[in-house]
Order: C-alpha cells, then structure tokens, then sequence
C-alpha cells in the first residue's frame, strides 16, 4: 500500500480507501495528551492510597488505611450522635410524657431511617393494619376513634407490648360460640337488634333476649361494650366484622364466637405479642406513632 | 490566505501590508493576538463596561442592618433591596429569565449578537486580559515573538507579572460573585484573616480558575465551542437583521494598493487588502466571508476598515452595520412592522407584567393544605366521616403570629387539631395535623370542598388573612 503513496508528505499511514479516503498520523491534541498522562498519574497515587491489590484473604490496605465499612461505621456513628439526644431522652420517659412533648412526638412520626415511627409501623405493623393505619380487610383500622382494647396512650401500649386474644401474654377467650346454645331465631333476633343499635334504633323484643342470653355480661346493658374484657361497643358505627350484609355478618359472629380455639369456623382476632420482639423503646415510640393517626383518646 | 504579493510600489498602506503577511483565518491552533485600532466602536466597548460595574459595587450597598442584595442561600432568603423573596415565590425568576431570554432573542433579531460583542463577560473580561497582556508585552507582533522567543528575564519577568495581574482581576471577580450570597464586608474580613468557610473558598476557588481559563486561555474558542448562546443567536438572524457587514458590491474585485494609486483613480473594488478587519478581529474570523459562526459582531472591524478608507481616500463604511437585504438594495422594513418584534416584545412584557404582578401581590402569609391521602378518610364510631389534613403555614413576615384556623364548605363540619392557634415562626413554615370531621349524611358527593381560613395577627397590629381550598372525601355512595 505505502508503496505507491498518492498523497505523499502529508503524514498519512499509508491507509488508503475508495481513492482518497486516508488515515493520517496527526498527534492528538496537547490538552489531550496532558490530561491523558494526568489520568495515568491519578491512578497511581489511587492505587496507593486506597486498597488495591486483591491477596488471598483480604487486600492490601492502602496507605490512607480506608476501608468502605469503616466509612460506613463512621456514619452510622455520626447518625447515631444526631438521633441520641431524642434517643436517650425517649429512654427516660413514658410514652404519655412522650406524645406530650411536642418536639420528641414530632421525631417519631416524621422522622426516617431506623428507628423512626414509619420505619417500625411499616416492618411489623402494616401487614395487617395498612401503611397509615387504613386496616386492611379483616384488620381493625387504627386511624378511627373505635378502640376494643381501649384507645388510650398506654392502653395502645399495652395491646403493642402483650398482644391480644387468646395467645397474648394476658390471655382473652374470646367471644363463645352461640350455635349450640341458641336457635336459630333466637340468634337472628339478636343480630337484627345489635344492627338496630348500631343504626340507634332499639327494639324491645330485641332488647329482652340481649338480656336473658347473657349478652349483657360482656357487652353491658347499653351494649357499649367494655375495654377492659375487650368486648366491642355494638352501639357505634363501625364493625369489627363488617360485610356487606351486616345482618348475616353478625348473626355468623353471635353464632361461632370469635378466637374460639376448637372452632375452625370461629372469628379470628388475635393482635400478636410484640413485647418479645420490639424493645421497650420501639413500642413506645408505635404507641406514639399510632396515637398520632387521629384516634387516640 | 496570505498572498505575499512582492512586485508592488509604494502606497498610502504599505506598512499595513507589511504587518499583514502573517493574517490568516484562525482554526484554533494558535492563540490570537487582536490589534488594537481606536475608534468610535472601540470606544462604545469602553463603555459598555459600565454595565458591569454593578457586579462589582453592589454588594457593598446596605440597607438599614443588612446588605441591600443578598442572596441568603442558607437560610433560603433573598433580599432584593426592601424585598424579600422565600423559595415559595422562585417562579418569578422563571420568569425574570424568560423576560431576559426574550430580550436576547429581541435583540439579536434586531441588531445581531449585541450581547457577544459589548456586553458578555466572556468578551470583555477577554477584553481586559489582552489589554493588560498589550500593556506588558507590547503590540501583537511584539507579543508573537515573545512567544517565539526563548525563554530569558525580560521574557519571565513580563509573563509572571501578566499572569498575576490576570490572577488579581480573576480574584476581584470570584470575590465580588461570593460578595452576592454572604456580607460582603464580612467576606473581606474573613479572607484577610484567613477564616473564609468551606464553600466560599470553593466559590471563589472555581471562579478564579474559570476567569483565569476562560478570559486568559480559551478567549474566543470558548465563543466557538463551548457557549450554547452563540450557536443559539446565530439561528436568531435573518436577512433584516442590522449587522456588521462588508458590502461586498462595493469592495470587490479587491486588491492591493499599487503605487500612485489614490482612491480617485483606482480601478479595483474598495477593497484594498490591508486585513486590518482581520487583525483587529477578537475571533480572527474574516468578516468579508460575510455572517459566520465565529463572528461575535463586535464592530471592531468596523473602527479598522474606516480608519483605513480614510488612509486611502475612500470613503468610510466598506464595512458598517447593515442588514443582508439592505445591502442587495431591498428596503428593510421599519422595526415596528416585523413580527417577531411583536412576538417577542409580547412576551417580554408579559413576563415583565408577571414579575411586578408577583411582587406586588407576594402574601405575607400563606396555607398550604395537604390532604392525607392514606387513609382518604376514616368512618368515626359516631357515624361521621373524618378527614386528616396537613396545614402548613409560611409566614414570610419578620415577627412570630399566632395562627388561628377555621374551616368551612361542609355542613356540620367539626375541626379538631386547632384547638391551640398554630405558632407561625418568622420566615419559615409551620405545620399542623388538623382532622376535620362531617356526618355521612350530610354528604352529598364523594368529594366535596373544604375551605381553610387562617389569620394571624402581626407585632404592629396587621391582621393577615388567607384561605385555601382542598377536598373533603367520602365513601362512595
């Protein structure tokens, strides 16, 4: 090819397409080449100062002793210095002081990472409950005003810390099964009556049997429930089992019980125990955090 | 380029053919070296530095315990004399910088790249850097065998002094950028006594470097390659467009001067091939190629090619400001009568108009409202329907209020959450969680208005009043 150059003294490699189509040896650009050798120098003094070799077990380590975990811990640390003076304050107090204390409730329910409010609802409170405490199908919603355990600060913190139902730390049993005990009519009778309550109409009949069947020992004789048995308030408007026929909801309910343990057909409604799972810490600040939804009393 | 034309004679310009064997069109290869030819242009250059002048004295105007201007990033601030201005309010700059945009755009329609040649940074910061390089090393030649020139004293005494004096310029300039966003007296305290924080000296670090580079090094290849604006005012011109033009009717067949020729009897174009249009040019483009890329129209061509015809006996203007239509003998239509002088007259007003409508109806204080959209609602025991909203009130006045919140829309309505007035701190936004709650039959529709009314009392006595309105939502029917 460079034989028979037709453009000679043009600095061409000799590499020649289609007639004049050429390659030509021109140097690249000084500001180029400066940058290029500084590029090279940059990776040596890199390589230097940062671990670079790969041994068997680990690498060398470089001569600013830097290690991405240590980077890591030294973030943390500084996170951790930051978040301790709420920290080491919610230690102290309890969670009553806390939500009174404007400045530590408002960390717990708009802070983020670890530890905060959001983090802990969403990692073991959600699931059931909803990710702002909407319920889900199923699962009591905790952004109302309806509490069967009862809807004060501590009382949320009790129900977080021990749980509820029949496994719980201080065991519930439940609502018994009315099948074997009542008849039918009996049965739709009461449903029809408790659903009347709830809509605040009362009907007599309805009201005799409520009182005779022992209805009246748990739920009260107004029927506005009591949270210390964990029984509901039938009168207001929101149900615990609530389905689009609430009438046949209620009558399922009176007639299997709920969290009754040798029913396959019974309610379930169990609020499992966080108090082993979660710090004492942790539960105050969900306590906090789900007061906050709106409706804690 | 240079055609070395040795069989001549005497004549009015042979010194200038002298000095022009070297000129030729500059590709970027090497550094230019602009002559310096006064004249009415080069002196309306000189003035045009007063435009600047603000840049550098501003930030040392106070007012009453602050300084004037000053853009308090920090704190999320800026004062602009007695206003003040919170990120809430940041589209007026939009359209501050659309008025701007449409004044470039206006502008370069009209008159060319008015802003390249007389008033960009980039040029007259060049501008002054050659001029202390002139000062220093003498004329362009001089300056070219300098360069050439081994190194010697005279050679490193001259260029340290030059590189410093540009350093000192480029300083001045990245402290008057910084003076803008903290005290400017107090930024001089703090860099005479080495106390300046971490991101002034970055700030003012990067705009030394930038000014050093740009102004010192790249000059006019930054206007070739690096600036968007330029490429983007050249698509601005058209042939009405009043530029620096050769008129090359007039000028061509060019050539040189011969020896006894005068301009009564010359048999050539105007023209003479002196390029002193080229030499004096801050780009080394050759205007008489007509409207190129690299032409930042600074009109200094204009001052050389005149002070020639004079030389020669021609008449002045071979190079002038005229529009490509004109100089083919079509009559430009007056200003008034082209569209785009409508159009963007239109929208400059316009955004002008919004500006000093913003300013002038800037609310001292402000109700955001956030509806809570998880969960959209919540049914109450009691029947009704409770809806959870976040307030959040921006107070952009200088003294702390009590917010006080009412809401209505709704029949029934109940507000819970306001019980305490909301404690608004000065200059900066203040939340509250509120939950407004209806009875579900007093719903109509599934989503429904709410109005939120606040109003809060200042330390003069102003009462300050604001509603917003948001969406109170229901279950479905």
């Amino acid at each position: 090819m460079a034989d028979n150059n037709p453009f000679p003294g043009e600095n061409n490699t000799g590499h020649i397409w289609d007639d004049d189509l050429r390659e030509l040896k021109n140097p690249p650009p000084r500001w180029w080449m400066i940058l290029y050798y500084a590029s090279i120098a940059w990776c040596v003094v890199y390589a230097l100062l940062y671990p670079m070799i790969p041994l068997i077990t680990d690498s060398n380590k470089g001569l600013l002793n830097w290690t991405m975990m240590e980077e890591y811990k030294e973030g943390l640390a500084e996170l951790d210095q930051i978040r301790s003076k709420y920290e080491s304050r919610i230690k102290t107090m309890s969670a009553k002081e806390i939500l009174a204390d404007p400045e530590l409730s408002n960390y717990i329910s708009h802070g983020d990472g670890a530890g905060a409010g959001k983090v802990l609802f969403g990692d073991n409170c959600s699931a059931c409950h909803g990710s702002a405490g909407q319920g889900t199908p199923g699962f009591p919603v905790l952004a109302d005003d309806e509490w069967i355990w009862g809807g004060s600060i501590e009382k949320i913190e009790e129900t977080i810390k021990n749980g509820r139902g029949p496994k719980a730390i201080i065991p519930s049993p439940g609502m018994p099964a009315h099948a074997a005990t009542l008849s039918l009519q009996e049965i739709n009778g009461l449903a029809k009556y408790v659903v009347g309550l709830s809509e605040g109409k009362d009907d007599e009949s309805g009201k005799k049997l409520f009182m005779e069947k022992g209805c009246v020992g748990c739920h009260g004789v107004d029927g506005k429930g009591l949270a210390a048995l964990g029984s509901v308030n039938l009168t207001d408007a929101i149900w615990r089992f609530d389905e689009e026929d609430r009438l046949s909801s209620a009558a399922y309910t009176i007639r299997h019980g709920v969290n009754q343990m040798n029913n396959p057909k019974s309610r379930e409604a169990e609020m499992p125990t966080f108090g082993t799972r979660l710090s004492a810490d942790e539960i105050k600040k969900l306590a906090v955090y789900v007061y906050k939804f709106g409706g804690g009393k | 380029m240079s055609k070395v034309e040795t069989k001549q004679g005497h004549s009015a310009v042979d010194e200038l053919y002298a000095e022009a064997v070297h000129w030729h069109v500059n590709t970027g290869e090497e550094t230019i070296h602009a002559k310096r030819i006064p004249g009415t242009w080069r002196n309306v250059k000189w003035w045009s530095f007063v435009v600047w002048l603000p840049f550098f004295l501003g930030p040392y105007l106070r007012l009453g315990d602050r300084q004037a201007v000053l853009f308090d990033i920090p704190s999320r601030k800026f004062h602009i004399f007695n206003i003040t201005v919170l990120p809430q309010d940041i589209w007026m700059l939009a359209l501050v910088l659309l008025f701007f945009a449409i004044l470039l755009a206006l502008v370069t329609a009209t008159a060319g790249r008015v802003w390249c040649g007389f008033f960009c940074f980039q040029t007259l910061w060049t501008d002054v850097y050659t001029w202390i390089e002139e000062r220093l090393e003498g004329s362009p030649q001089k300056r070219r065998k300098l360069e050439q020139a081994p190194w010697s004293l005279d050679k490193i005494s001259r260029k340290t002094i030059k590189h410093f004096l540009w350093l000192i310029v480029a300083a001045i300039t990245g402290i008057s950028f910084a003076a803008w966003f903290v005290d400017a007296y107090q930024l001089w305290i703090d860099i005479f006594t080495l106390q300046l924080s971490e991101t002034a000296v970055i700030t003012i670090g990067l705009f030394i470097a930038g000014t050093y580079v740009l102004a010192g090094f790249l000059r006019e290849q930054t206007c070739f390659w690096l600036c968007p604006y330029a490429r983007i005012q050249g698509v601005m011109v058209d042939s009405t467009t009043v530029v620096p033009t050769y008129d090359f009717h007039r000028g061509e067949p060019r050539g040189r001067m011969k020896k006894g020729e005068t301009g009564d009897n010359r048999a050539l174009g105007d023209c003479v091939s002196c390029n002193q249009c080229i030499a004096v040019c801050p780009t080394g483009v050759d205007i008489r190629h007509g409207q190129q890329e690299g032409c930042i129209m600074c009109a200094l061509c204009i001052d050389a090619c005149d002070t020639v015809m004079d030389k020669v006996g021609l008449p002045r203007g071979l190079i002038r400001y005229e529009s490509l239509d004109a100089l083919n003998g079509k009559q430009n239509p007056p200003i008034l009568k082209r569209p785009r002088v409508w159009v963007y007259s239109a929208i400059a007003i316009a955004s002008l108009i919004g500006v000093v409508f913003g300013l002038n109806t800037l609310d001292a204080v402000e109700l955001k409202v956030l509806h809570s959209r998880q969960p959209l609602f919540v049914l109450k025991s009691d029947g009704s329907i409770r809806n959870r909203y976040t307030l959040k009130v921006l107070n952009k006045t200088t003294s702390d209020m009590q917010i006080k919140v009412t809401a209505t829309g709704q029949d029934g309505l109940v507000l819970n959450g306001v019980e305490k007035p909301i404690a608004a701190t000065a200059g900066s936004v203040s939340a509250r969680t509120v939950f407004a709650s209806v009875p579900r039959k007093n719903l109509k529709v599934e989503s429904g208005p709410i109005l939120f009314h606040i109003e809060g009392k200042d330390g003069d006595g102003t009462v300050y009043t604001y509603t917003r309105e948001s969406v109170f939502i229901g279950p479905k029917r």
